[in-house]
Order: C-alpha cells, then structure tokens, then sequence
C-alpha cells in the first residue's frame, strides 16, 4: 500500500501520512486528518515537562486515530519504537482504552518525521509514557465523544443517553446500537469536541491500561521475521555501501588508492567523504565509501581499500594516561556545582575522614542492529528510511545536511534493533542521504558492520569520581564532598565546556538526596577526545555505581548492616530540594518539581521492599553475597538486591536480582518487568565487561569478542520485579532506564559481602581471579 | 553453479562462493529475517537451519551449502505457530526483537535434538545468542516452555 516502497520484501508496517489519507480514502469515510490545526499541549490535569520539548505534544485525536467503515481503528505511533514497548504498543493502548475500542480491532501505523503535525517524537529519556499519557487518553476521549455525538445525531436524542463501549455506541433506553465502523464517517465530520467537554474514564473502568495484558503490537511479526528494521530495509534498483571512516573522530582522508576496490566483482563505485569539522553534532565522520550490488561485495571492496589517514588533533589521545588526568582533576578542588552548609570546615573539624575513588571507562551501546539507513530521491524529494530515535529531528537534520527545506526530505522511521541512545544520533542516516545525492538520487542503503558500530559511536562518558565522608565522634556522617570528572556530552554539540552541564549534573549528582548538614559537588576539567554521546541511563551510571559503592564502603568502615547505613544516609522521608542548592539551574529531567519532586519517603520504600523480596539478612554460604543499591533518576525511584554467588577463578553467577520500582502509576506492568528484567543485564555487561579504550586516538575494540555483552550463561537466573503500587493519581515517570543505575553497585556490594573485594573500577573483569 | 534448498525451494547460485550465506539470504532472495549482527559467528543474530541444524550463516559460505536444504525463519513453520514461536509470544519475549529470529532458530534446533532438555542443556545451548535487550529469563522460559509443548 506504500508508493514509497514497492519492491515486493519492503512491507513496512509504517505508511506515510500521505499513504495513510490514501488508505482513508479509498476504504471510504474516516474520522482522520483533514486538518491539522497546531493545537499544541492544552490539555493536561497536571503539568510536565512536555510542553516545554521542541513542538511540544499534541492532543488532537484526528491526528492520531482514524475509524474505518469496517470499524478498524488505525492509531498513529508517532514516537521510535526500540523494545520497550512503549511508542508502538502502550501510547496506542492508552488511546485506545480512552476511545472504548476493541484491542483486537486495533491497527497501528508509523508515523514518518514530523513534529510540526505530530509533536515532539523524541525517544529518549525515559518520556514516552509520561508525556503522553495525558495527550493520548484525551484522544482516545474526544474521539470517544465524537462517536457517540454522531450515534446520538442519528437517533435524534440527547448525548448523554448513549453509551460508548467495547466498539459500539448503545441508546440505552431504546436498546439500539451502531457499531464503530457505522459512524465513522459521520463522527469524522464533526467538529473535535472543546477539552471541557471531554471526559475521561475512571481508572477502574480501564481495560487496558494498568493491566499489563497487552502484547506488543509486533509481536507476531518479529517471531516470524516479518519486522523490518533499518537494516533489513530493500527498495526496488537500491545499491549496498559500506563506509571506512577515520579511524581517529576529527581525522581525515590523506589519499586513497582505489584500484583494487574497483576490482572487486560487484563494486560499482568508491566516494571519499569529507568529515564534518568539531563540534561534530550527530554530523557523519567522512571517509571513503563503496557502494556495490550487495552488501559482501561492499566488504569486500571495502577491505581492499588502501587509504592513508590524516588522524588530526586527537591522534595522541591515549585512555590510560588520560585516566591519569581523570584522577588528578578529582584530587584538588574543582568547580562548585553544589553546596549545603560547609563541607571544607566540616571536613577539616571531623573526627574521621573516610575517602574512596572510583574509575568507569567510556562504553558502547553495542544495539544488536547495527547502525543503518537508505535513502533515495523520488519525484524529486528525498526519502530516507532509518531506525531513528528522534525522528524528526532526524529529519530536519538530514534535510539540513542536504540544504533542503524539511518539506523536500520524508523521513520513515522503521522499528529500530535496540536504541539505547546511539540511534538518537543520525548520522548513518545523513550518510545515507549523502551518498544518494552522489549517486543521482538512486537508492542505497548504508550497512554499518559490527566494527563500525564499535569503533565509531558515540561514547559514555570516561568517569573518575572521588568522594570524602567526613565523621563526628559518634559516627554520624556530617561532611559529603564528591569529586567527579567526565569528558561532557556537550563537547560533541559545542565548544567542549570541560564541564559537566545541567542535565550531566542533574543525574544522579546535584541531586544526590542524604541528609548531611555539609554537602559539595565539584567537578575537575575533562576535555573530549572522542565523540560523548548518551547511553541509557547516561551520567546515572557511574554517579549510582559510585556514590552507592561509597555508602556501602563507610557503612563496612562503621560496621553498619549496609542496608540500615543506606536508610540512614537518605534520611526521613521529606522532600528534597536541590534548586537552591547548586551554581547551575537544577534540571529535573525536564519535570516540573511540582509534578515531580524529590521525595525520600519513596526511595526508602523502594529500598525496603527490595530487601524484604530478598530476604535481606539471610544467612548464605561461604563466597555467596547480597547487595544492595538505590538510586532516584527519571523522577522513578528504584531499589535493587543482588544475589551473588563468587565461584572459582572469581567466577560470578546470579541465581536472583530483587529490584523494586515506584514509577508512579504504571501504565504497563507487564512491560515494566520485562524493562526491568533487561537492565539488570545490562547493568551486568557493564559492570562486568563494558570497557571502550583508545590508543593513538583509535577505538581499541572491534567486536563481540573484545567488546563482550553478558550472555545467558551469566546473567542473572531469576529477577523479580516489584512495582509498588500506586493510583492514577500519582502521575506515571520513566520506565526505560531507571533500571540501570542501581544494578552495578548492588552487584559490587554483593561481591564485597561475598568475598571482601572491593570493587573501585569498571569494568569487574578480571579483578577476581 | 550451486543448487540449494532454501525454504523448500530449489535455487541456485553462480556468484562468489566466498560470499557468506547470510548476504545471499538477505540481499539476493530477500529473507531479511536472518539478522546481520556481528559477521563472525559471536552473537547467533544470523542463524538458520542447514540441514536441520543450527548454524551461523554470517561464516558459512555459499561453498559450504551446495546441495544442502537451509530453513530461515520465513520458512520454520507455514503460519509462524512452531512451538518455539507459539512460547516465545505466549511468554512475551522480545524486547526490540532484533535478535530473536536468531534465538528461535538455535532453540527449534537444539529441541528438535534434545526433546527434554534440562535448564542447565538450555542454557548452553542458548548461550552463543546474544540479546543486548536483556530477554535471557524469558528466552530460558520460552526454550523450557516450548520443550514442554512439543
């Protein structure tokens, strides 16, 4: 149904909007997209950062929901869907429950880039469900409400005598119904009713949402191989190129030999690129790619390149005498990026001074699906398919490469093979726009290789953090001062501040909630050598793997149960304000602190409920530990218990992982415990394997053989998730990464429990044997 | 020139033989759901069925498959209801999904070899698949699961 594609394997799932109206039109009366007034974000009971993203949310139900005279209701997915179920299944489930349709009778399309119609569609940071929850129950209610003015028009009777249910509108005191499909043609030719006159259901009437029952929406299809991914995606006469990209970030073609290439049966062509200068934004790195007949040929050409590399600036950078630099910046005072009472004074008078530092390397996002886009012009504008985070910036950006307005570009997003924070970067897509530009606008497909995926992402940040706890006589924590130095993300965006920035500092930091009278955050210089990008979770990571490794490190020095010590730290339950606290404006993840405050009371049940799941106290056999790690980020607070078990050779297994979340209200449960059965493995490759070095300003790494993943041979047997429950009333927060951060110290902790080594740098590796 | 079986139907090929089976099943014949994940047999994103067992066709060279029967996901089961499959949506496995063409190829092969299957055996044998998502619980329960309906 696609003009987009027609080559008989491209079956996209995703259609254009243009296509989408086609679809309309032909099945004969919709209630979709005649117009598409800008109504931006009016509606919401309570407010959230999502009027304040670029092109904010959009309530409007004729853009997102169509009714076919069959009864068939599309919903537009407008959002990237990358596994945690939330842009294709739950957004569209939370229109649906609000519409009263029948799952079963539910389709949903892919929406291409447009943040103009569709409002912000930025996959990241953990938003989905929290921005737009209330947007998409309005839609769901509003085209409720334009059912059932239709059906009530028809039978000439008052609207608050009919009853919309289950796909069909009843006139309860006549008996008689009309199903969905009936009215669709006449309830899409009313007006979207006025938000005061919509009304959404009682939570205890939902089918749908917080149930936990709903599949993800591609669940057949990924079980029998029918997705289409970035990678997977074939257009009729498309040639396959494959890139040799410099192998240091701001290194550049010298010359290039190409004969042998060109030798290489199936290679058709060789175009040098030429590198997008510092700041490198999500630009393509340049280098010299070959585009043949099939994606092996293009290897092959590829391999038998001979180019020499004018390496730059960073051709000296070296990750072991720059941890050096790391961990000098953390030993003598840095920037003030928080400060409560007087941490020096209170340092200098304590009675103890207990000092840590810690050290956690740069990591890869390492998504199952490497990096890959194609891209041809069409009638004179450029189409370009891509497993894109952001969709519309990806867009924007694409057409911005090009020099066109983002009218001329259509960017159709496909599902993506994990996101993690890499794909939020486009710049194999602008690769792909490029070399079709070079080609005459003939369709090509660039292929990243698992060793472009390594040796050419975008980086977490490489992390020093150093911490000093400062004593009174009677062992209570009085002083708090924490040192981090990280190369910063904005250095990939701007001149490198070699400084953390409000939201690195607003992750897991400024923000730390212990109730000491005397508390500073300082950060040292770190200047970038690499591309910094985010990886899930992003600063999170190292500042929960720390700051909760140090607690359980004083907790031992006092001989407290490490669990007892971590509630004491936190405190009473109160809330926690940091914005008068820190140099730079506090970032609250985009929330209003209103919305989403800081509360103690909730990380201490999270951490409570964690360990009575785990049976915390137990008594375990020699070399078997538990530990335990909490930490707030995403305005979710999360608790985890790890079970370890340190065998020979310091082999680690995990027969169970306890974690604890208050998301709020969760609109998902069942979507919920998966995100939070994949971060406890994530959090194990990272503590265990994750470790990205360069020398000579080259990525050291190439594959899954020196860039390990945890496999299922070691990851955790069983974790248990706990959701504490809550009411609608507590507005939901994120799901995706939360997970994460708790993972590493609790697996640290328990190793320490386990055998008394403690872990000061990631990542684990062999530090056990 | 080589004949080979791919899903039941007889093909045959004339390029270069070096070329890994995984680049003809995807390029050539356009059965995308062979995943491209590593190109070096590290993360089973790529396996297929070579006469009925389970191999990384990301290495495996068109040389190595002349006259033998290969069996993608496309063609595991007419209507996507083998066992494996039918577990995997009843468990609620994938996450992004990327990997899990792959994971249902090495699980119907290695039941198909071993009916009754302990959890220790399912987890060796699952253990060259990757999954960046983190499904393992679920692809171990699926894998059990499956053994049990089969």
């Amino acid at each position: 149904m696609t003009d987009l594609g027609t080559h008989s394997k491209f079956k996209l799932a995703n259609v254009s909007r243009r296509n989408l109206l086609k679809g309309v039109a032909a099945t004969g009366g919709l209630v979709l997209v005649a117009q598409f007034p800008a109504a931006t974000g009016a509606l919401a009971d309570y407010p959230t950062g999502a009027t304040a993203m670029p092109n904010g949310v959009v309530s409007n139900p004729k853009v997102f929901v169509s009714i076919g005279s069959d009864g068939t209701v599309t919903i537009v997915a407008a959002r990237a869907e990358m596994g945690n179920g939330a842009a294709r299944t739950a957004l569209p489930m939370m229109l649906a429950d609000e519409l009263e349709a029948d799952w079963a009778k539910v389709r949903v399309v892919q929406s291409p880039g447009d943040e103009r119609t569709y409002g912000n569609q930025d996959t990241d940071g953990s938003r989905s469900v929290r921005h737009w929850i209330q947007p998409m129950r309005h839609c769901g209610a509003a085209a409720r409400l334009m059912l059932e003015t239709a059906a009530a028009n028809q039978w000439k009777v008052p609207v608050g005598e009919v009853t919309a249910e289950l796909h069909e509108v009843t006139h309860k005191p006549s008996g008689r119904k009309l199903g969905y499909g009936q009215l669709a043609a006449a309830a899409g030719g009313l007006a979207v009713p006025a938000a005061d006159q919509v009304r959404l259901k009682d939570a205890a009437a939902f089918r749908y949402i917080g149930k936990g029952t709903i599949g993800i929406v591609d669940l057949h299809d990924i079980t029998t191989g029918k997705a289409i991914y970035g990678q997977d995606v074939r257009l009729p006469g498309m040639k396959f190129a494959v890139i040799a990209r410099p192998p240091v970030v701001g290194g550049r073609v010298q010359s290039v030999d190409t004969s042998a290439a060109l030798k290489v049966p199936g290679v058709e062509r060789i175009v040098t690129l030429q590198p997008t200068p510092a700041p490198y934004k999500f630009g393509p790195l340049g280098g010299v790619a070959v585009i043949a007949q099939n994606t092996w040929a293009a290897i092959k050409g590829r391999e038998a390149l001979k180019i020499a590399w004018d390496n730059g600036a960073n051709a000296s950078h070296d990750s072991r005498a720059y941890r050096t630099q790391l961990e000098e910046a953390v030993r003598r005072p840095g920037k003030i990026e928080r400060n409560v009472g007087d941490a020096d004074k209170a340092l200098a008078s304590a009675a103890r001074v207990i000092t840590a530092e810690y050290y956690a390397p740069h990591i890869h996002h390492a998504t199952m699906e490497p990096p890959a886009a194609a891209a041809r012009m069409n009638h004179g504008k450029w189409e370009i398919w891509a497993p894109v985070q952001s969709p519309g910036q990806a867009r924007d950006d694409i057409a911005a490469a090009l020099g066109v307005a983002p009218a001329e570009v259509t960017l159709q997003p496909t599902l993506l093979g994990g996101g993690f924070g890499r794909k939020s970067k486009c710049d194999f897509a602008i690769e792909a726009a490029f070399l079709s530009r070079e080609l005459g606008g003939t369709p090509v497909k660039v292929v990243w290789t698992r060793e472009d995926d390594v040796r050419h992402g975008f980086y977490h940040t490489v992390t020093a953090e150093r911490f000093e706890a400062g004593l009174d006589a009677g062992n209570k924590v009085i002083a708090w001062r924490h040192r981090s130095a990280a190369p910063s993300i904005l250095s990939t965006f701007a001149p490198d501040p070699k400084h953390p920035f409000d939201i690195e500092l607003g992750m897991g930091w400024v923000d730390t909630p212990f109730d000491i009278p005397n508390i500073r955050a300082e950060s040292g210089e770190a200047q970038s050598h690499v591309r910094i990008g985010w990886f899930r979770s992003v600063n999170n990571v190292a500042h929960a793997w720390s700051i909760q490794s140090f607690v359980a490190e004083i907790a031992h020095q006092l001989g407290k149960d490490p669990k007892d010590f971590l509630l004491e730290l936190i405190g009473p339950a109160r809330t926690v304000d940091p914005r008068k606290q820190v140099t730079t404006p506090w970032w609250n993840y985009g929330e209003p602190f209103e919305t989403y405050p800081i509360e103690t009371g909730r990380l201490r049940n999270v951490v409570e409920i964690a360990a009575r799941e785990a049976g915390w106290g137990k008594q375990l056999p020699r070399g078997q530990g538990l530990g335990i790690a909490a930490h707030r980020s995403f305005v979710t607070y999360v608790a985890t218990v790890v079970h370890v078990v340190v065998g020979d050779k310091g082999r680690i297994t995990i027969p169970r992982v306890d974690t604890a979340i208050d998301c709020g209200y969760c609109v998902h449960p069942e979507r919920v415990r998966s995100q939070m059965e994949g971060a406890a493995v994530m959090g194990l490759t990272l503590a265990k394997h994750g470790s990205i070095t360069l020398r000579n300003g080259a990525i050291e790494q190439s594959n899954f053989n020196d860039y390990q993943l945890a496999r299922i041979d070691e990851s955790p047997v069983e974790v248990r998730t706990h959701i504490v429950p809550h009411p609608l009333s507590v507005p939901p927060s994120g799901v995706g990464e939360p997970g994460v951060p708790p993972f590493a110290p609790a697996l640290c902790n328990a190793i320490f429990a386990a055998t008394g080594k403690r872990i000061r740098q990631l990542p684990i590796g062999d530090q056990l044997a | 020139m080589a004949n080979l079986r791919v899903n039941g139907q007889e093909r045959s090929y004339d390029g270069d033989a070096s070329m890994p089976l995984l680049w003809y099943l995807r390029d050539e014949l356009g059965l995308t759901g062979t995943k491209f994940g590593c190109g070096a047999a590290l993360c089973g994103n790529c396996t297929v069925h070579v006469d009925g067992t389970a191999v990384r066709s990301c290495v495996t060279p068109m040389s190595a498959v002349a006259g033998k029967a290969v069996v993608t996901i496309e063609g595991l089961s007419a209507k996507g209801d083998h066992p494996v499959q039918v577990a995997w949506r009843e468990l609620g496995v994938p996450q992004c999904g990327y990997c899990q063409t792959g994971q249902i190829m090495q699980a119907a092969a290695f039941l198909a070899g071993k009916p009754g299957p302990t959890d220790a055996e399912i987890t060796q044998a699952m253990a060259g698949n990757l999954c960046r998502c983190g499904c393992y619980q679920r692809i171990h329960a699926a894998v059990r699961a499956a053994a049990r309906g089969a």
